[in-house]
């Protein structure tokens, strides 16, 4: 075990893990922030993604020792008051079907547009593709993202 | 106006008494945080009390109405379409419902249960009783306290009325409504005069959903809880032979290592008991990641098992389930599947003459199709909370299944069925996967063993190389053409490893005069199924894909001659017991040939596979515009026009539309799960392909046929026809007839 200063959402908090313990289940197990979830623990479904400094990130592949100073966002932290443009456009397209890869879904295209406001179809599907929606709603998750590039 | 009787058999259902007492129906406050608001982000002001009218919703006295969804949600979106049935009887304004998930209750539900896309068509009456009789009660306490006759009373979104000028919202009236007997018969709503239903309502979880709040079932914590895992065997046909747990108790947050029976010797399972592993190594410890690397810790050996048989309780009664050992492989299996398809086999139905008429038939074709095993790969892996003492188990999590599973928990655990309690939680998909719920026999178990309330988590590959997976299926198909180009005589013979596709009285059994069906079964020890659709999920591609080649031979097109056959099944069916309503496929099929534009404006560049399948009491026909890009085939669109009856919640019942086909699509392109020495060859995401963003179609059009039948649904009906749609367009783009899923082979794992 080991103690590390992180900065989840804005917020300093001191945690005493496993140094290899990877950020998904620090998150979940220890900062009680569930939010992100676990979908294959090998970064092959995206369900986990967190930003790094605003870089999108499968927190699956990221051990707590790697994290240092960086600034870690989770779904939670993404906006205060759950109105972050992304998060308003899922809803207004009623994406969810079960919702558990949404999270990841979402940070992933928070990332994307942030990098590039006015991607194309080609660029969002190119960098949506590492996240697996299990319902499918792709189509849906596509259409919201457009939505906001479109503004 | 429909008079209803607020009793079915011998349960009456509406009753108060269990929930007596403020009707904090919930009183947990991580269930009180899963309470979902209106689809808006907006937040009610919550009463100060709460009435309760019958067990399916309390009104507070500002208004504010607590509807409970009793069925399990796992992405279908019941738990806002069942409640909106209810609101709408009730007359409520929607904007000021609140859902709850209803726990698992026999006293008041009916038919807790996910599967064969029955939720909303099994309990349409039952909801909408619900509401009608909370709106007569209402009405009874206005009639009450404005001493007027009950039936001058009018209701409209939440408020009382009487010609007098008296008004009263809902709020007002609850506490003497809570009071009042539940009525007898009830008046439902002409279907004209839905106000909710029929109108597109968003998920009632979304704000949850989008901002990351604890839903489902692998988000529950409680005060001392542990977090459990099982070692199962790597290899079908293996069981456990001897644990070396030395190292792994000795590392870091482990509480324990032991090992479990999941049933117990002599136990006589249900149908949803399905476990290939009755014997597994358990690891306890304080978190995910140290009993993670405590199980790698573990020094484990498997041994091979001999043949056995059981006695199972399935859906239609006993059954004795063979076992058979050995190590079984992905290629012996299809040639078994051959084989057994290379013989006659058990029959199932026979008209006409079809020996005679295929010696006679000017031309004969013959299509052999298969499909692999497939795994559900629910996102969210296998999980359950427990928390067993002496007198009494609470589990929550997410089940499909949960009145099966408690009579299976209460068998293990030695307990009645009253000292159990199952809440449901959100489920990260279901697909049929957890109607088998073993994992809450081991949560349970395993929290009797510790003495405290456990979580069970499945990694991603205890989960995918698990079992109860999709069977693999086999078919040949025949089909005789007389000198015409006629159809004359028809003949399917398949079968799938523990379970057969083939149903006797489906289309086109009733089309064709000379019509024979066969099947078989091939025993296994990789244990199998309900997968989304089943029963459907593979026999409609084959049917839909063989019947394009079949009019191709006859030179029709194939909207044309699928029409024709059916028009005969309306004019003139052939032997009896016709499992479909041939007027309601013809429906669909001409909606989705007007919305498509089939025959007219053709690009060469874009090719059509159409398909029409009824399955789980909805009719569904489709259309794919596929074009080939870089020589990849890409779904540019789907057209589908589906007959659901009278249809809940539009927005909802397309996204799910659209998810169906787009699952169907891609599990027939790209999805398999094989086995080389009864071990499974994928474990994970990087090697079981599943459809990617980058694969699916750019654009789907999903069309309802307008109907006043009762409501049946769209989990499954979705599925099975698209693996035609996407075979017989990919014909057209690429002069190939596709026959063995997946169609796209093992290809790369993208991203």
């Amino acid at each position: 075990m080991a103690i590390f200063n992180l900065t989840i959402n804005g917020k300093k908090q001191q945690l005493d893990v496993d140094p290899t313990t990877p950020m998904l289940w620090v998150l979940r197990d220890h900062a009680n922030l569930v939010g992100t979830k676990y979908g294959c623990g090998i970064g092959s479904c995206g369900a986990c993604t967190i930003h790094l400094d605003g870089v999108a990130m499968r927190s699956c592949q990221l051990a707590v020792s790697q994290v240092g100073e960086q600034k870690i966002t989770t779904i939670e932290g993404l906006s205060e008051n759950g109105d972050h443009p992304v998060q308003k456009a899922w809803l207004e397209h009623d994406v969810a079907q079960c919702g558990y890869c949404q999270a990841g879904q979402i940070m992933n295209a928070a990332a994307l547009l942030n990098n590039n406001p006015h991607p194309s179809d080609e660029e969002i599907s190119g960098a949506m593709n590492g996240n697996i929606c299990r319902c499918a709603t792709y189509v849906r998750i596509h259409a919201a993202i457009k939505s906001v590039a479109n503004v | 106006m429909t008079i209803i009787k607020t009793s079915y058999g011998r349960r009456s259902f509406l009753k108060t008494s269990a929930l007596a007492g403020g009707g904090m129906v919930l009183g947990i406050s991580w269930l009180a945080a899963c309470k979902s608001g209106t689809s808006e982000a907006e937040v009610l002001a919550m009463p100060k009390e709460w009435f309760n009218i019958t067990g399916y919703l309390k009104i507070g006295e500002n208004g504010v109405v607590t509807i409970m969804s009793p069925n399990p949600e796992i992405g279908q979106n019941v738990k806002t379409s069942m409640p909106m049935i209810v609101a709408e009887e009730l007359d409520c304004d929607w904007k000021n419902v609140i859902v709850e998930q209803a726990p698992l209750d026999t006293s008041i539900f009916t038919r807790q249960l996910a599967g064969g896309s029955e939720s909303i068509k099994e309990s349409w009456k039952a909801l909408r009783t619900a509401g009608a009789a909370a709106r007569q009660m209402l009405k009874e306490a206005a009639a009450q306290a404005w001493q007027v006759p009950a039936d001058e009373i009018t209701t409209e979104a939440g408020v009382l009325k009487h010609k007098s000028g008296k008004s009263a919202g809902y709020g007002e009236m609850a506490s003497a409504a809570a009071k009042i007997d539940v009525p007898k018969e009830v008046k439902l709503k002409d279907a004209k005069d839905f106000k909710i239903i029929g109108t597109p309502r968003k998920n009632v979880d979304g704000q949850k959903i989008v901002t990351g709040q604890p839903l489902y079932g692998l988000d529950y914590k409680r005060e001392g809880m542990l977090i459990a895992m099982i070692v199962h065997p790597p290899t079908f046909g293996m069981k456990l032979k001897s644990v070396d747990s030395t190292a792994a108790k000795s590392m870091p947050g482990i509480k324990d290592v032991f090992t479990m029976k999941v049933y117990e010797d002599g136990y006589e399972k249900q149908w949803c008991d399905t476990e290939a592993f009755n014997e597994k190594v358990v690891v306890v410890g304080n978190t995910t990641w140290e009993v993670m690397q405590a199980k790698k810790a573990l020094k484990l050996e498997w041994e091979a098992f001999p043949s056995y048989s059981e006695n199972v309780q399935g859906w239609g009664g006993p059954q004795k389930v063979t076992v058979p050992g050995g190590l079984e492989n992905t290629d012996s299996h299809k040639s078994k599947m051959a084989d057994l398809t290379s013989r006659p086999a058990k029959l199932l139905r026979k008209d006409g003459d079809p020996e005679a008429a295929f010696k006679s038939a000017s031309q004969v074709i013959e299509r052999t199709y298969s499909a692999p095993f497939l795994a559900h790969n629910t996102m969210e892996p296998m999980n359950f909370f427990a928390n067993v003492t002496a007198d009494k188990a609470e589990l929550v999590g997410p089940i499909q299944t949960p009145e099966f599973m408690e009579k299976t928990i209460s068998a293990r655990l030695g307990l009645p069925l009253e000292k159990i309690d199952i809440q449901m939680t959100r489920m990260g998909g279901g697909f049929g996967r957890r109607l088998y719920g073993h994992f809450l026999v081991e949560a349970a178990v395993i929290s009797k063993q510790m003495n405290a309330p456990v979580k069970l988590v499945y990694t991603r590959e205890d989960d995918m190389t698990t079992g109860v997976y999709r069977p693999a299926y086999y078919v040949t198909y025949r089909a005789g053409l007389d000198e015409n180009k006629n159809l004359v005589a028809f003949h399917i013979r398949g079968g799938g490893t523990s379970d057969s596709p083939v149903h006797a009285n489906r289309f086109p059994a009733g089309a064709v005069d000379n019509y024979l069906a066969e099947d078989w079964t091939l025993d296994t020890n990789i244990s199998t199924g309900a997968w989304r659709a089943p029963g459907s999920n593979f026999i409609a591609g084959a049917e839909q894909s063989f019947l394009d080649e079949v009019a191709e031979a006859a030179g029709k097109d194939p909207i044309e001659f699928r029409l024709a056959l059916f028009e005969k099944a309306i004019s003139n069916p052939v032997g009896k017991g016709n499992d479909y309503d041939a007027a309601r496929y013809v429906g669909v099929i001409k909606e989705v040939k007007e919305k498509s534009g089939w025959g007219k404006n053709d690009s060469a560049n874009v090719h059509r596979g159409v398909s029409a399948y009824f399955c789980h009491n909805s009719y569904v026909a489709q259309v794919v515009d596929m074009v080939m890009e870089d020589g990849k085939p890409v779904v540019q669109k789907i057209h589908a026009a589906i007959d659901c009856g009278i249809l809940v919640n539009p927005l909802a019942a397309t996204n799910l539309c659209e998810g169906g086909m787009v699952d169907g699509m891609g599990h027939a392109l790209y999805s398999a799960m094989t086995f080389k020495d009864g071990t499974p060859e994928q474990n994970n995401f990087d090697k079981y392909r599943l459809i990617r963003h980058s694969e699916a179609p750019k654009a789907i059009d999903v069309h309802f046929v307008k109907s006043d039948k009762d409501p049946t649904g769209l989990g499954e009906p979705l599925n099975p026809p698209i693996i035609a749609a996407v075979a017989n367009a990919l014909y057209k783009a690429t002069g190939k007839r596709v026959y063995d899923q997946p169609f796209m082979g093992n290809m790369q794992v993208p991203g």
